[in-house]
């Protein structure tokens, strides 16, 4: 039981690892402010998965549950406000391409 | 077992999808079928209340959030969008193959766990233990909800002609 529960583990650690290459890779190559916004999702998608499941594998799926409910309130509200400063910077700039904001520069 | 592994193997390919697909729009459902797929692999692992939240809350109001941004937001131009599909191809080609080996190579370096024989759990009921063991973490999340909102509010403001 706990073997196999250590192998179910390290399963859902190398996909957390991916995915979160994945979320790392939007976030560093886009010039759009959205999908560098997408690319903070998959992250937070990878650090769910690897909470749940830790819980399961610990047999302390309510806490888990508790902690992603947490996660989740915390990412809306991220994801939220960081929509919200994308639509002020682009009334600025009137663009969504990162390497057009440079109104601090210099 | 299986299951599971087809489930996070479809769950690389959505997240995949979502960051090279060319339209915004596409991204965005993109993550919302990441959201779906990851409350089904939750669901699985007997959390039913956090795949809830997660269907609803990340595959639904996210999605809202995103596309009611694209739409205040003004769309590339044709040309400006012909122009970007050859610059990306070149920029995120890279990314399947890196992913590819930092799976493989996880898969060959790490080792299971020595996982210990755990007590069992004081309590493993999800209300009990968010109303009375983290009923911090319900008062951090209604600061934090507070806090969005003031954001939220202080970004949208109408400006007055003297600011």
């Amino acid at each position: 039981m706990i073997n196999d529960n250590a192998n179910l583990f390290l399963i859902f650690g190398i996909f957390t690892i991916i995915l979160g290459v994945c979320g790392f890779y939007c976030i560093m190559v886009t010039k759009n402010f959205i999908r560098a916004l997408i690319g903070l999702e998959i992250l937070t998608k990878a650090v769910t998965l690897l909470i749940i499941a830790a819980g399961y594998v610990s047999n302390r799926i309510a806490l888990a549950q508790t902690m992603v409910i947490t996660l989740i309130v915390v990412e809306v509200v991220v994801i939220s406000v960081a929509a919200g400063i994308v639509f002020g910077v682009f009334k600025q700039i009137g663009s969504l391409n990162i390497t057009k904001m440079r109104n601090l520069k210099g | 077992m299986i299951l599971t592994l087809i489930l996070l193997t479809l769950l690389i390919l959505a997240a995949v999808w979502a960051v090279m697909t060319r339209s915004l729009m596409m991204s965005a459902v993109g993550l919302a079928l990441t959201s779906v797929i990851l409350s089904v692999i939750i669901f699985t692992l007997h959390s039913p209340l956090a795949a809830v939240f997660e269907l609803s809350v990340c595959a639904g109001l996210i999605t809202v959030v995103f596309m009611s941004t694209m739409s205040l937001t003004k769309p590339i131009t044709r040309t400006e969008f012909k122009k970007q599909t050859k610059d990306r191809i070149k920029r995120y080609w890279y990314l399947p193959v890196i992913m590819i080996l930092v799976g493989l190579g996880c898969a060959l370096m790490l080792t299971a766990p020595d996982l210990k024989p755990l007590a069992p759990a004081l309590e493993n009921d999800v209300r009990n233990v968010m109303w009375k063991i983290r009923q911090v973490d319900v008062l951090g999340q209604i600061i934090i909800l507070l806090a969005g909102v003031f954001g939220v509010v202080v970004l949208f403001k109408e400006r007055t002609k003297n600011d």
